[in-house]
């Protein structure tokens, strides 16, 4: 049926019966799973295909097939777990002390005035400067093995955690603090059964952004100096340019992203159920 | 236990909220509190409770809460000021967690106010998955377990619509009947005011100064939602606050 068909002239004509158009097409997000994959996939062959017919120069960019054997063999000599492990333990230690120290100090900042008053500024001072500038103050603090490395992570999941924390802190509902008040809940009380659950989700979200500056300091801590890790394994790769390991250290970090951000993504879903 | 306000006045920032209030909370009894909106009607309550500290005068409280009394003056608030990421259950108990009760005496506060507020199912639901009004029987329920002595309801069923307003009504006056307990309500609804008041204040439009106190003797639990003696109560009410209400209403307009 085309509109052409339609009767404009006569508005009185009862002999019409159409069915009323529908316009609340699109605007609608929705997931499509499988797009993501397919680009990749496309990305993928468009790159395997212009480097297999010499469009792509060998020098410019790696076959993808290759990258994909120098990953098994990488697994299959066992040398994957020689650079992962210490990466690994690395990420974990660091990131666990600067994110643990982070909610701490910022929980006190969001709740006593004088600690925000002298503890803002510094962190405001902090955050800016590049945390790698920092990696030979931190050699000579704490030693050319892992305590560097530890601290330079630390310091860099710390105050994007303080920044979350504190604005959390700030965000959550009053009038839940009053009701708990007027209840005569002891302040301990308040703050573990009101406050940090409900600053939860601003934190968890502020962890997606630390972990994601630990895996970026991760590397560069140890492209200035580790026998083992990612990062060292990227850096000999790249100055001997020996592009398939180094798109194959590339990828195990893009895959040490994603693993990380799936893992906060499950710890969301199980730590706030409760958000509608 | 009765509560009596002498010649409390109330500043925000230089400017007067509430002007020369003198009134008594009797035991057992129920005390509305109507008003045009802005008129202060919420700052009272909250000086009441003791939320905040009044500029001038004092509230006394006669007599000494209930033994039982865990809390002797609980809120219910107009956003039911549930914790979402707590159950029905986990709710009603935060407010009785800090006391130290056995686990047994516990258990049986919460089954207590769970069946007096009919939210015996729904112990274990999260507020996101609960109504409006069955969110406000939580409240109520936790309000319950604390053995109040005085009730302070801020605005309780504004948030709902008209028909759960009735139902919770309904369950208002049948928790009272069946055990009186002392409560300030505050609306800005006639019906409500009528329906649950004792006796009624009305307050005038910013600064709020009370300009009439009624007494209703028709007992609470023969009152309905038609009633013509609610009515005629009701249309002087109307036509004391009238002129404010219009008053408060331009007011803002010019802020």
């Amino acid at each position: 049926m085309s509109k052409k068909k339609y009767n404009f002239n006569s508005s009185n004509n009862r002999n019409i019966n159409r069915p009323v158009p529908f316009v609340g097409k699109g605007f609608k997000p929705k997931s499509r799973r499988w797009m993501g994959y397919f680009v990749f996939f496309i990305i993928i062959a468009v790159l395997e295909l212009g480097t297999t017919s010499g469009v792509i120069s060998s020098l410019t960019l790696p076959k993808p097939s290759d990258v994909l054997a120098t990953m098994i063999e990488l697994f299959q000599s066992g040398l994957l777990f020689k650079h992962l492990v210490p990466s690994t333990l690395r990420l974990i230690v660091g990131a666990l002390i600067g994110i643990s120290l982070g909610i701490t100090i910022g929980t006190l900042i969001g709740l006593f005035s004088y600690i925000r008053s002298g503890l803002v500024p510094v962190v405001a001072a902090i955050f800016p400067i590049p945390k790698i500038a920092l990696l030979p103050l931190f050699v000579i603090w704490f030693g050319i093995g892992e305590g560097s490395k530890y601290a330079l992570i630390a310091l860099g999941s710390f105050t994007p955690t303080v920044v979350a924390t504190y604005g959390a802190v700030d965000n959550v509902d009053r009038t839940l603090i009053r009701m708990g008040q007027s209840f005569g809940l002891s302040w301990i009380s308040i703050v573990y059964k009101i406050v940090l659950p409900g600053a939860m989700p601003g934190i968890l979200s502020g962890l997606r952004i630390s972990l994601a500056i630990a895996i970026i300091l991760l590397v560069a801590a140890e492209m200035l100096g580790a026998e083992f890790g990612i990062g060292a394994y990227i850096l000999e790769a790249g100055s001997l340019y020996d592009l398939e390991r180094l798109f194959a250290g590339v990828t195990i970090l893009s895959i040490l992203g994603i693993t990380v951000s799936v893992l906060v993504t499950m710890l969301e879903q199980k730590i706030l159920k409760w958000r509608v | 236990m009765n509560i009596q306000i002498n010649n409390l006045n109330h500043f925000y920032d230089g400017s007067k909220v509430l002007s020369d209030i003198n009134l008594e909370i009797m035991d057992g009894q129920i005390l509305s509190i109507i008003g045009p909106s802005g008129c202060g009607k919420s700052t009272l309550l909250r000086l009441i409770g003791g939320l905040e500290e009044p500029s001038s005068g004092e509230i006394i409280q006669i007599g000494s809460p209930p033994l039982d009394s865990l809390n002797a003056m609980t809120y219910i608030f107009q956003d039911f000021a549930l914790l979402p990421w707590r159950t029905v259950e986990e709710n009603i108990s935060l407010v009785i967690e800090d006391h130290s009760l056995s686990s047994e005496v516990k258990r049986s506060v919460i089954d207590d106010v769970l069946d007096r507020t009919k939210l015996k199912d729904f112990s274990y639901a999260l507020p996101k998955q609960l109504s409006g009004g069955m969110k406000q029987r939580v409240a109520i329920a936790r309000a319950l377990a604390v053995n109040p002595a005085v009730l302070l309801m801020d605005e309780p069923l504004s948030a709902l619509d008209s028909q759960t307003r009735e139902l919770l009504l309904e369950d208002f006056v049948n928790l009272w009947s069946r055990k009186p307990f002392t409560a300030v309500y505050i609306t800005h609804n006639l019906s409500e005011a009528v329906r649950l008041g004792h006796k009624i204040i009305v307050l005038s439009r910013r600064p709020g100064k009370i300009i009439e106190t009624i007494n209703i003797e028709k007992p609470i639990a023969d009152r309905r939602l038609i009633d013509k003696d609610l009515d005629e109560y009701q249309k002087n009410l109307w036509n004391i606050m009238h002129d404010e209400a219009r008053a408060a209403d331009a007011e803002l307009l010019n802020v």
